[in-house]
């Protein structure tokens, strides 16, 4: 009788399947008010009544000083790029047509003092790979009223302003 | 509870809330492939299903025969020395009736579960299968059975070339 | 073993807190894990600068849907700029996170310690049960179309089978606890039920029915833990965890027979030995066996040796001979809180809910749930993974 003899350890077999499963996951009491914000066209974190940091997405509770945090403000939709990067493949690892640029960006205004804590991690828009640069100024180009649904999405990408 | 508790936190959602979208959410499957290694011992036993054969293990220290086969004895710790072909008879161990499928789906017909020492196997090193061509009410601890195999072809090396097990006859003898 | 005498400190629970245990909850699993941690700080008197050290329980991230959990859940654990660690070992986790809280603080290393036991089940479509199946193995199990239920269908054959155990008596337990969680004002699935509500209800995997199981849930509970001197100074009333025990089993279930579980003899034998307990049923006065299924408190309190093997339900024909025997003025008051099967089942904060009980049971805070014979001494356990781990811990006044 014919049976598989393993000679060598390459020749082990493999047992193939996978683990998936389906996911909805609530917003929670920050995360409600941020993604009803963006469909509003606004950008929204909480304030910390001890410490006085703003934080961007919004937390519930500050973390340092382990207050709940009930004060939610709204942040400028512009600010400057902190960190970015140039994809040139996706999530898959297959190659994008365009390379596409995402960055961090933490909000302000200029000329305004404000203890934002955070930041938003979205795709800059309108500029090339080689043009943008770290501490380039942006601005949020949003999606028109009627195509917003309270997600990331909303905002389309950020784009360069002087 | 403490009477100095004043309020304990929690806001309830329904499940209507959630499913119809009154309430926000985020959706997302997670996808995720695996190519799991069988390893030598589950390797040899896969591929001796697919030749219509259950082999386990043997530790001569401790003398037991291990099914599902593993090339180390967890109670001696030391790498276990033969293999050992069992019968496709054996004994149930426990049993259970089930009307859920692995997603908590409620399933129209039931299905039949038991925990079967196999002849040659040591005492109470047993095996999850499933029982056919039985009704629920006739299974009992201790019921004798015995495997049914698919048609070779049909064998793909996998715990599932054995359709099921089935109670045994009067007479009959494992392989 | 465990040598008693080389235990450095003795370590204290000064405050405890939880959330509501329901199906499906709004918050996040960071919100909710603040709210525990917030309400245990507060009844301790304490900020979290006070907070030496975090430790956080969940169970596996499938539930939640992020991986590395632990780390994610870090900042509504108040574990920011904190040494943290994250512990997991299935339904065990609400009972060994409080273990492994003590050990921060009894080695000498920390002061005063959170320990916070969060799950958030209700994001896993269609069904947490669904990511249960990733325990199985792969190759031998999964193929069969495996579910959860099944190997507590199995388990609680064999314990029916080898003792001789009726349906109508272990559906006694379901009827006590459920009726106990009347009083707990964050329960679930109170409820005053009969053991024929139990015996009609619908078959899930025989002889499992569905008031035999408790429910998935959403929830989070936590406990700060002291040294002896910080104890002292943060409270008048300390509960000092007097013995810690846990054990594991193998994955190979099926070579095991699972009528007893051993495991958790070990692991309440260790906690026992650190305690100074000799005779468990009666120097233990109050005891919060887990009981996803209502056969387990029978089965756990029989490996946590509040009765021998197979005789926990000997004595009890019906209703009333469970409260005479377990009720909250019976002879062991079981499960006063009205456990998993009537509070709710967010796997890891299911464990930390009944050290909670045993904490408020102690210091006589437990308002309508209170046992009445003045326990001094009590014991919460967990049990988890496949069938696997016992994790024990007594507690004193």
């Amino acid at each position: 009788m014919s049976l598989e003899r393993i000679r060598l350890p390459e020749e082990v077999r493999h047992w193939h399947g996978d683990m998936i499963c389906d996911y909805t996951y609530t917003l929670g009491v920050a995360g409600e008010k941020f993604y009803s914000g963006l469909k509003e066209g606004r950008i929204i974190g909480s304030k910390c009544p001890e410490c006085g940091r703003i934080f961007v997405p919004p937390s519930a509770y500050c973390p340092f000083c382990f207050t709940e945090l009930t004060e939610w403000v709204e942040v400028p939709d512009e600010g400057f790029v902190y960190a970015l990067t140039v994809a040139h493949v996706d999530a898959d690892g297959e190659p994008l047509e365009e390379p596409e640029l995402y960055a961090f960006i933490v909000l302000e205004r200029p000329g305004e003092a404000q203890e934002i804590y955070g930041g938003i991690l979205h795709k800059l828009g309108e500029v090339g790979p080689e043009e943008a640069y770290i501490g380039m100024r942006v601005k949020a180009v949003w999606a028109p009223p009627e195509e917003r649904k309270g997600t990331l999405a909303d905002i389309r990408y950020f784009r360069p302003i002087e | 509870m403490s009477e100095r508790i004043k309020e304990y936190r929690g806001t309830y959602y329904g499940r209507k809330e959630l499913e119809e979208g009154l309430v926000p959410a985020f959706h997302d499957r997670p996808y995720a492939l695996y190519a799991w290694a069988t390893g030598v011992a589950m390797g040899r036993f896969l591929a001796e299903l697919k030749n219509g054969r259950i082999i386990g293990r043997r530790c001569r220290r401790c003398g037991r025969v291990l099914v599902p086969p593993r090339m180390f004895c967890e109670f001696c710790f030391r790498p276990t020395d033969e293999w050992a072909y069992v019968a496709d008879t054996g004994t149930v161990l426990t049993y259970s009736v089930s009307y859920l499928g692995p997603a908590a789906e409620r399933l129209k017909e039931p299905v039949v579960i038991a925990v079967i020492q196999l002849d040659g196997a040591s005492p109470g090193i047993g095996i999850l299968h499933k029982l056919g061509e039985v009704k629920p009410e006739e299974v009992h601890v201790g019921m004798r059975v015995k495997a049914v195999w698919k048609a070779p072809e049909e064998r793909e090396g996998a715990i599932t070339d054995i359709a099921y097990f089935r109670p045994l006859k009067e007479g009959e003898r494992g392989r | 073993m465990m040598d008693p005498g080389r235990v450095k400190r003795r370590v204290a629970v000064v405050g405890a807190g939880m959330t509501l245990f329901r199906r499906r909850l709004k918050e996040t699993g960071r919100e909710l894990s603040f709210y525990a941690a917030k309400m245990a700080l507060e009844q301790a008197g304490i900020t979290l600068r006070d907070v030496d050290a975090v430790v956080c329980g969940s169970a596996p991230d499938a539930f939640d849907g992020v991986h590395m959990k632990g780390e994610y859940l870090l900042d509504g654990m108040g574990g920011h700029c904190r040494p943290y660690m994250r512990v997991f070992v299935g339904g065990g986790t609400g009972v060994f996170t409080p273990i492994a809280a003590w050990w921060h603080v009894a080695s000498g290393h920390f002061d005063i310690v959170l320990a916070i036991a969060e799950e958030k089940m209700s994001s896993c479509h269609p069904h947490p049960q669904k990511a249960f199946t990733t325990i199985f193995d792969p190759m031998l199990t999964r193929p069969l179309g495996a579910n959860l239920v099944w190997i507590f269908a199995l388990e609680m054959m064999r314990y029916m089978s080898v003792h001789g155990v009726k349906k109508e008596q272990i559906a006694t337990i379901a009827v006590k606890n459920k009726r106990n969680a009347l009083d707990h004002p964050c329960a679930q699935l109170p409820a005053k039920i009969t053991v024929q509500d139990v015996l009609n209800s619908e078959v899930m995997v025989w002889p499992v029915q569905r008031l035999d199981i408790s429910p998935p849930s959403d929830g989070a509970a936590a406990v700060v833990l002291a040294s002896e001197h910080m104890a002292k100074q943060l409270t008048d009333d300390p509960v000092w965890i007097d013995g810690v025990g846990w054990c594991l089993d193998s994955t190979y279930w099926t070579n095991r027979d699972l009528y007893y579980p051993k495991y958790v003899e070990y692991a309440a034998r260790m906690a026992y030995r650190m305690a100074g307990i000799k005779d468990p049923p009666k120097e233990i006065d109050v005891a919060e066996p887990y009981d996803p299924f209502d056969y387990k408190e029978a089965h756990h309190a029989e490996g946590l040796m509040l009765a021998r093997k197979g005789e926990y339900l000997k004595d009890v024909k019906d209703e009333n001979d469970i409260f005479a025997k377990y009720g909250r003025d019976g002879d062991l008051p079981v499960c006063p809180s009205g456990g998993l099967l009537g509070v709710g089942n967010p796997i890891a904060a299911a464990g930390m809910m009944k050290v909670c009980e045993i904490f408020w049971q102690l210091r006589g805070e437990a308002g309508r749930r209170q046992v009445k014979n003045d326990p001094r001494t009590g014991v919460a356990q967990a049990w988890g993974d496949l069938m696997q781990i016992g994790t024990v811990i007594v507690m004193r006044r």
